[in-house]
């Protein structure tokens, strides 16, 4: 017994390097967990989460009874399903093109210029969105729409490829990069081999590039299935300028959570919206990492 | 070798295509802030404009505290994040690095689960705001960036990979405990990763406007990002509310708002062609989530 302490004594350095981590853990996101039984309360601020009345599912029952959870569901289901598979096509374009690259420092060039848009706020973001889209001086209707311009900002229609593109276009790059570093990893003499046996530009795509870079369009593939009931809370709440036309559209469980929470009495509704994609998160999550150990294990992420 | 040349001219032309459509927002943006403001009003947002003018640069410059204090803000905040969120990292990443600690699998499971699992934007809220951060600059640096359990896993493998076993030993063997061991061997080894999640640690809290949005309703005390983000709302309300004496009526509003944008962005612009390697490799080492 006293060895064994003797041997703890050893360690007490680790464990008091490890605190102010374990204690920032705790307060961020630990004792937040707890908090969710916000979503079976009536919540007041003076009384605090704890001390608020219960009131069962009640504001569940007020969430799954209002149109918006069906639509704010969809929402984040069907961009994020978008966003993947334009995001992985855009991307493997773009990497297999700069690959094919031979000057090195056009291809500097290149890959610093996908990687730019990668390094701005939102908030910028939607300026030079508004630069374009503005109704009344926006750069589309000044130019191109100047004869039956669009009222880009109450007209819903236009929204889910405006919301795609500004996507693809500030994220592309970080995948693409992931796809250069794979391709760079292929060993060239399979080209060349493939080549001799007359074998097109496309042919070898298709039968090398590809299946080498399948490892990791899968992990890639599952990260983001397994996010797929989050999304990027700016795009959707920044570039449509917070308009309310444009909420069938442009509305998803995140922005949701965080206007329920801002209006009056909404703080239970918001976190039982909050607990049911944390809960769905959850599960992704879980499912999603079972499924990469199985594919390639040195993947998965526990 | 005819057929080569015409592919790379091919390639390239598309290349430049992409790059171009990657950068000309980001020009539209600088051309808009350096545009007369009534000709911006009159016809709009043009890479082309009818006429040119500094009077939103100047307006700044003459009304420079609010900007200025913003800018302030945002400074403090990067550097105090960075610097607390990477030494909390790496301390914990190293602690759960040494294998045969005892209780190693419980508290790494402790750092895990919370990428599994969290309570959601309300629980998180209310805890951040009922300890006080309101309006004060903590607002930004502690909720949600700070160190997450992806950075720890990533730092932890690297140690592991980089710190060979023998040296603990023979570290310990010369008297060296566990702080010493960190100080003069995990630190130095492991800067190429430090230095990584620092600067992605950097990016994240420079562009942050979500805490600004959550946690700060005194326009003394906004940052940079959350400056801009309400003055998408409402421009008179924010510029004019720490300097009380300036006219509303000449206010360029369109092409200032563009001018604060622009110099928002301007340091990421001059670090970028030095910072952008490192930015590369840490992504296409898949070292950084997005």
């Amino acid at each position: 017994m006293t060895k064994k302490l003797a041997n703890l004594k050893e360690f007490i350095p680790l464990y008091l390097m490890m605190i102010p981590c374990a204690v920032y853990l705790i307060i961020n996101n630990y004792i937040p967990m707890v908090g969710i039984v916000s979503a079976f309360k009536k919540f007041r601020i003076t009384d605090g989460i704890l001390g608020s009345p219960w009131v069962g599912l009640k504001n569940f029952e007020y969430l799954f009874r209002s149109h918006d959870l069906a639509i704010i569901i969809r929402n984040t289901l069907l961009y994020n399903a978008s966003f993947i598979i334009v995001n992985t096509i855009v991307g493997l374009f773009l990497a297999i093109l700069i690959s094919e690259i031979k000057n090195e420092k056009m291809k500097k060039l290149y890959q610093s210029s996908i990687l730019l848009p990668f390094t701005l706020s939102m908030v910028i973001v939607s300026y030079i969105v508004f630069a374009f889209l503005s109704q009344k001086n926006g750069m589309l209707n000044n130019s191109i729409f100047k004869n039956n311009p669009v009222e880009w900002y109450s007209d819903p229609s236009w929204w889910p490829l405006i919301l795609i593109l500004v996507q693809c276009w500030k994220t592309v790059g970080y995948g693409a990069l992931i796809y250069i570093a794979g391709i760079a990893t292929i060993d060239r003499s399979l080209y060349e081999a493939a080549a001799i046996d007359g074998a097109g530009k496309w042919t070898q795509i298709k039968h090398i590039t590809l299946p080498a870079l399948l490892p990791s369009i899968i992990t890639m593939f599952l990260l983001s299935v397994s996010r797929i009931g989050y999304s990027d809370f700016g795009l959707f709440y920044l570039i449509p300028q917070g308009s309310g036309t444009l909420f069938n559209v442009t509305s998803t469980i995140d922005t949701y959570v965080y206007s329920t929470m801002m209006a009056p009495g909404g703080i239970g509704r918001s976190a039982a919206t909050g607990l049911m994609q944390a809960l769905v998160g959850f599960i992704l999550i879980v499912l999603a990492n079972a499924l990469v150990r199985k594919l390639s294990s040195k993947d998965a992420i526990f | 070798m005819i057929e080569n040349k015409s592919y790379q001219i091919t390639f390239n032309v598309i290349y430049l295509f992409i790059a171009l459509i990657m950068i000309l927002p980001l020009v539209l943006l600088f051309i808009s802030s350096i545009t007369d403001d009534n000709a911006l009003l009159a016809n709009g947002y043009s890479f082309f404009p009818s006429k040119f003018s500094l009077e939103a640069y100047g307006y700044m410059v003459t009304n420079s505290s609010t900007i200025l204090r913003a800018y302030g803000v945002t400074i403090v905040v990067t550097v105090l994040g960075t610097v607390i969120g990477l030494v909390i990292t790496a301390l914990m990443s190293f602690s759960l690095s040494i294998r045969n600690l005892p209780g190693n699998r419980v508290i790494s499971f402790f750092v895990f689960f919370t990428m599994l699992f969290n309570g959601g934007l309300v629980p998180t809220y209310i805890m951040w705001t009922s300890l006080g951060v309101v309006n004060t600059i903590w607002a930004y640096v502690f909720p949600f960036l700070l160190t997450n359990a992806f950075n720890i896993v990533l730092i932890r493998s690297y140690f592991v990979s980089s710190i060979p076993n023998e040296l603990y030993e023979s570290a310990k063997i010369d008297g060296a405990g566990y702080f010493r061991i960190f100080w003069k061997m995990a630190i130095p080894l492991g800067k190429p990763i430090l230095a990584t999640i620092g600067l992605f640690s950097c990016l994240l809290y420079w562009n942050d406007w979500l805490n600004g949005l959550y946690f700060i309703t005194d326009p003394g005390q906004y940052s940079i990002q959350a400056l801009l983000n309400r003055m998408s709302q409402n421009i008179q309300s924010v510029i004019n509310s720490t300097s009380s004496s300036t006219s509303v009526m000449n206010l360029p509003q369109a092409s200032i708002r563009m001018a604060i944008a622009f110099i928002a962005i301007l340091p990421i612009l001059v670090m970028y062609p030095f910072i952008q390697k490192y930015f590369a490799n840490g992504i296409m080492k898949g070292a950084v989530k997005g």
